[in-house]
């Protein structure tokens, strides 16, 4: 799967709290939490999330809470990556399990800016981007992992194997 | 049981143990059998959503699984009630022994050792970050999010990857009124909210072996703050007599071997380590308190599912008593149980802190998280013995949380700045 797309960047540490917070818990619905996703970091992420949609972050993006409100809400509002030199590993957990692609490159993560569009190669691991024409690799990620995004997220392919037995 | 010959951590061991292999490698994932699987009522109503789409009809055990409304509870507003039914109306079909209601409950992971459900040696699970929290009881506990815990209550697995382990050894001795709350502030601001990420923190060392078991659940329950996915101890006499207490014997202890890979060791020397406060915006930020200054608070918080057990609840009561909290302070006390709200209430503390000027609070996670029972105006600072300082954690966005132990709590709600109980004592 190829997208492209601009990119809105933030920094390091961006929290579960930030991303969602708690008092918009009280819900799982997935286009409540989009319009409350981001809204004690950036009051803009509304109006630049209709024209970008990678986010570029800094380390240990997603740090925090348990919460899958968080990448749901964010995959909700329309973004459909996030590249990070590292993330939290619950968030990393959660976000490959529901199926929003997440990407670890600390030299990508340092030199896309704020504005650039992207194209990521999600099958070869690889990000362009298209304003400076620097090209990124991702390392492989584990077989096991793979599968689970080749099938659409965790719960599919647990009814996937459920269904083999 | 058998030892392999294998080096290995308590970490690798148990996740060994639980995927049916002598050992693990770091980095490798292994598929592997749950003990225990927590959610509460902010996680579990998405995880019985996303349980029904893989079409399981019965949880894998029933026994195995634990509900525990704590978070919005009693509950704030209707949405929560909402979320809390769907949660109750779930547990009562699938007749989950271990969904605690109002009455019955407290702080998830305050709760789940009370009872004695976590035990040595187990791998658990919930959804919240917090679950690190039984690794004071030698059990490999780990939060993860509602599609896990979905998983995991439908085929009793899930995946993990072995992580590498940093080793801390605390030497020295331990001033009068600090705690776990202090040595685990210390350390998340020694390596960072990300210096432990995905890795298991295993804390060690004469200074934890004379640590109680509360303070033990509170570092543990930090680790998470460091990025870290185990936060593990040995478990000693004090663990086996505390687990025994519940009524339970049958557990399996796993210990690090002494040559097992770690991939870093920390020394630390306790000895003249000052109480800590982490200042806003990330449990990195630690100073001594001693060092704050005049820093105006107009809240206090002691409670959550770091500290609102007896140790803290005793050392509070021990400052706050015959004295009055400063005028314009709101002091909220969160006992974490039933069973601590009604022990502190015979013990006499209950009285100390409303003659104090404090109120007392039925246990919830509440303001902890910005959810109810003292959320912040603008511009307000609240001093509180939770456990994340975060942009909004308590309330407006623009309020400040600076997290410190109970000690520096209690003095900070007498003098309305932060304090050390040397300057009220």
């Amino acid at each position: 799967m190829i997208i492209r797309q601009k990119v809105i960047k933030y920094g390091d540490n961006v929290d579960t709290d930030v991303i969602i917070p708690a008092r918009y818990l009280n819900t799982f619905d997935e286009a409540e939490l989009a319009s409350h996703c981001f809204e004690d970091l950036d009051a803009d992420f509304p109006e630049k999330v209709k024209e970008r949609k990678v986010i570029v972050g800094g380390e240990n993006f997603g740090c925090g809470s348990s919460r899958e409100h968080a990448p749901l809400s964010i995959k909700a509002s329309g973004v459909q990556a996030i590249i990070a030199p590292s993330f939290a590993r619950i968030f990393y957990r959660n976000a490959i399990n529901i199926g929003l692609p997440v990407l670890v490159n600390a030299d990508a993560a340092a030199e896309i800016s704020d504005g650039d569009e992207v194209e990521i190669d999600l099958d070869k691991g690889r990000v362009k981007d298209l304003t400076t024409g620097k090209d990124y690799k991702m390392p492989p990620l584990p077989d096991f992992i793979q599968e689970v995004i080749a099938s659409g997220g965790y719960i599919n392919h647990t009814k996937k194997l459920l269904a083999e037995r | 049981m058998a030892e392999s010959k294998q080096p290995q951590t308590m970490a690798q061991k148990i996740l060994a143990a639980h995927s049916g292999k002598d050992f693990t490698v770091h980095g490798e994932i292994v598929n592997a059998s749950v003990d225990l699987v927590l959610g509460n009522d902010i996680t579990m109503p998405l995880a019985i959503e996303e349980f029904k789409k893989i079409g399981a009809e019965k949880v894998f055990d029933r026994k195995k699984v634990v509900m525990v409304p704590d978070h919005f509870t009693p509950n704030k507003d209707i949405k929560s009630a909402t979320q809390c039914k769907s949660m109750r109306e779930f547990a009562y079909n699938q007749d989950i022994e271990n969904y605690f209601e109002i009455g019955q409950m407290g702080i998830e992971h305050a709760l789940l050792p009370e009872k004695g459900l976590v035990l040595p040696g187990f791998l658990a699970i919930g959804a919240d970050s917090h679950t690190c929290t039984y690794g004071a009881l030698g059990a490999a506990s780990t939060g993860v999010g509602s599609t896990d815990v979905a998983v995991a209550m439908a085929t009793g697995k899930l995946w993990f990857m072995v992580p590498q382990t940093l080793k801390f050894v605390y030497r020295g001795k331990l001033d009068r009124w600090m705690t776990g709350k202090d040595l685990i502030l210390y350390t998340i601001g020694m390596i960072g909210v990300d210096g432990a990420l995905y890795k298991a923190m295993e804390f060690t060392g004469p200074v934890i072996d004379s640590l109680s078991m509360d303070s033990r659940f509170a570092m543990a329950n930090m680790a998470i703050e460091a990025g870290g996915k185990f936060g593990l101890f040995g478990v000693d006499q004090k663990t086996v007599d505390y687990v025994e207490s519940k009524g339970k014997t049958d557990y399996v202890v796993y210990k690090s071997d002494e040559d097992a890979q770690f991939e870093k060791v920390y020394e630390i020397d306790c000895s003249g380590m000052g109480l800590q406060v982490a200042y806003p915006h990330l449990p990195e930020n630690t100073r001594e308190a001693a060092d704050a200054g005049d820093v105006i608070i107009d809240q206090v918080v002691i409670g959550s599912c770091t500290n609102g057990r007896m140790e803290d609840l005793r050392m509070a009561a021990e400052i706050l008593k015959g004295k009055k909290t400063d005028r314009r302070m709101r002091t909220i006390i969160i006992p974490g149980t039933q069973k601590i709200y009604l022990e502190a209430l015979r013990e006499g503390l209950v009285e100390i802190f409303i003659e104090s000027g404090c109120v007392v609070s039925t246990p919830t996670c509440g303001p902890c998280l910005g959810g109810h029972m003292g959320i912040l105006a603008e511009g307000e600072r609240a001093v509180a013995t939770t456990n994340r300082n975060f942009v909004g954690r308590m309330g407006h966005p623009k309020s400040e949380v600076y997290l410190s132990g109970p000690a520096v709590a209690a003095a900070s709600a007498i003098t309305g700045k932060i304090s050390v109980p040397q300057e009220v004592i």
